[in-house]
């Protein structure tokens, strides 16, 4: 076997994986390759062309491939080898990454390797909704790929199944391109993205959202010719007796997305259940030393920004594991308390400062997020609300901590 | 009068309260932040919207490159605006802010390209 070395080996050349590539430069570590599936970087941000983008990493609001352009940009100036049509299929525990390229088969060991390869989107298969099996059922993504990047029209009576922000997206992209989106179908008592999404994408145009509905059937042999409607009780049970058919040709799944990181299963990486991500530390180091995650492969978020931003304060760490060999330990656990739904870093060293992200589980207005370490309170910050559509971020000072014990954060 | 917005400027999303008599804005509460009084004071008055779309380019590795205003137009002519950029067709090579229709329907925006696509 023919191994190559590399000090950095990053899997995945979208937002995080490059702006960690350019960190790791700026950091003044010289020998980082990307390794990219797609036939040129960038990642996802090429079909999300509506703008938003930038806000926080910029300071201005641009559309997915402006803002992924600048990395792109960024990363040719600073010579970063990227590999593309470069698919990784697998990493093992010895930090040896199998890709498959134009090249062929290579094997790639990095001193430290980032997995920053982003999330996928739940299907129809993960909903198990009943009924035949015909052509017009799309995820928000694939439906996004094919109007924005293909242009092909996926239908012209569209219901959307699930309130996430890719789903709403689409549900404006599909009326400006004329078709007529009935409704927004949302399994959960609340909207699964975020408020500003609810009203420029579905309330600017009279697209009507049902909370706490979902399809219990799909019609169509050849096409999809309608799907029957349900009301849900509170534990998300179809009401008998709610049914309602609503005939349309088109149906767009916008049910959650997962963190991507198969690629690490035969590694012995340790996942969180919760994320369906890593654990990490707070030096984003995974539970094999010398590999890092950040990103969407890590925890879903809410926003590009945060996802760069994440893979550049990863990138701080993996220079200065690669400097010195090693990080420091990260024995104290954080742990998810009332109504939170995750939290990040899984492990902290309880001697550095970190930033913690979190997601709260349901709705909370006038909420109180606080941190506690061996009975006593680390930090505590008053939220005007709380959505589990938008991660939370705050970073906690190592001067308000203790070197034992581990800790706790809710939200109430 | 009173009407709740939610601010689309930033992610936050404020909800933001204002008093309105059909004529004059009164008393705004609840913006994080001075861009949120001026979005609801604009949301009253003039509601106005940015847009994203894409227009077909030959002789480039992509079909389609994709397009947006460079700033707000009017609400009640997106799709006036959408008519008038589906009439375009580029040719590659493109780049990122071209205009590709200057003060689109005299609206004061222009469409701009947000994707670079070289010649194939």
């Amino acid at each position: 076997m023919n191994l190559e070395y590399h000090q950095a080996v990053i899997i995945g050349g979208g937002p995080a994986g490059l702006a960690a590539a350019i960190r790791l430069r700026e950091k003044g570590v010289e020998d980082v390759v990307v390794l990219e599936r797609e036939g040129q970087t960038g990642g996802i941000l090429r079909q999300c062309i509506h703008d938003g983008f930038g806000l926080t990493r910029f300071g201005e609001s641009l559309s997915g491939p402006e803002y992924a352009q600048r990395f792109v940009d960024e990363a040719q100036r600073l010579g970063i080898p990227c590999l593309t049509d470069t698919t990784v299929l697998r990493l093992d525990a010895d930090r040896t990454v199998t890709a498959s390229g134009p090249a062929g088969l290579r094997h790639i060991r990095g001193d430290a390797v980032l997995l920053t390869m982003g999330c996928r989107e739940r299907t129809r298969g993960a909903l198990a909704i009943p009924g035949s099996r015909p052509a017009g059922i799309w995820t928000a993504g694939v439906a996004q790929e094919y109007i924005n990047l293909r242009n092909r029209m996926v239908g012209r009576e569209v219901v959307i199944l699930g309130s996430g922000d890719i789903g709403m997206i689409m549900a404006r992209r599909l009326t400006l391109e004329g078709a007529h989106v009935k409704g927004v179908y949302e399994v959960q008592p609340y909207p699964s993205g975020l408020p500003r999404n609810i009203e420029q994408c579905l309330n600017d145009y009279s697209i009507p959202l049902h909370l706490s509905h979902t399809v219990t059937d799909i019609h169509g042999r050849a096409r999809l010719e309608g799907v029957t409607i349900s009301r849900v009780d509170e534990r998300f049970r179809p009401i008998p007796g709610t049914e309602e058919r609503v005939d349309c040709d088109t149906l767009i799944l916008s049910v959650g997305l997962i963190p991507a990181g198969d690629i690490a299963n035969g590694s012995g990486l340790a996942v969180d259940g919760r994320t369906r991500g890593a654990f990490v530390d707070e030096h984003y180091q995974t539970s094999i030393p010398g590999v890092f995650a950040a990103g969407n492969v890590l925890h879903v978020h809410d926003l590009v920004d945060f996802v760069s931003l994440e893979a550049e304060a990863l990138a701080d760490a993996a220079a200065e594991y690669l400097r010195n060999g090693a990080l420091p330990p990260c024995p104290l656990a954080v742990r998810a308390g009332d109504n939170v739904g995750h939290v990040l870093p899984q492990h902290i060293s309880g001697t550095r400062d970190f930033t913690l992200s979190l997601r709260v589980s349901r709705p909370l207005k006038k909420a109180t997020l606080t941190v506690r370490q061996n009975g006593r309170e680390v930090l505590r910050r008053v939220l005007a609300k709380a959505l589990p559509a938008e991660m939370l971020q705050l970073s906690v000072k190592a001067e308000r901590l203790d070197t034992s014990g581990d800790l706790e954060v809710s939200v109430s | 009068m009173t009407r709740t917005f939610t601010c689309i400027v930033c992610p936050n999303g404020c909800e933001i309260t204002a008093e309105y008599d059909g004529a004059r804005v009164g008393a705004i509460t609840g913006a994080t932040c001075p861009k949120g009084e001026d979005y609801v004071r604009q949301e009253l008055t003039d509601p106005r919207r940015t847009i994203a779309t894409s227009v077909p380019v030959d002789g480039g590795g992509l079909p389609l490159v994709s397009v947006r205003l460079n700033r707000p137009i009017p609400k009640k002519d997106i799709f006036r605006v959408m008519e008038a950029v589906n009439a375009v067709r580029l040719q590659a090579p493109v780049s990122i802010g071209q205009v590709v229709l200057a003060d689109v329907c005299g609206l004061g925006a222009d469409v701009i390209v947000t994707k670079n696509v070289p010649r194939a």
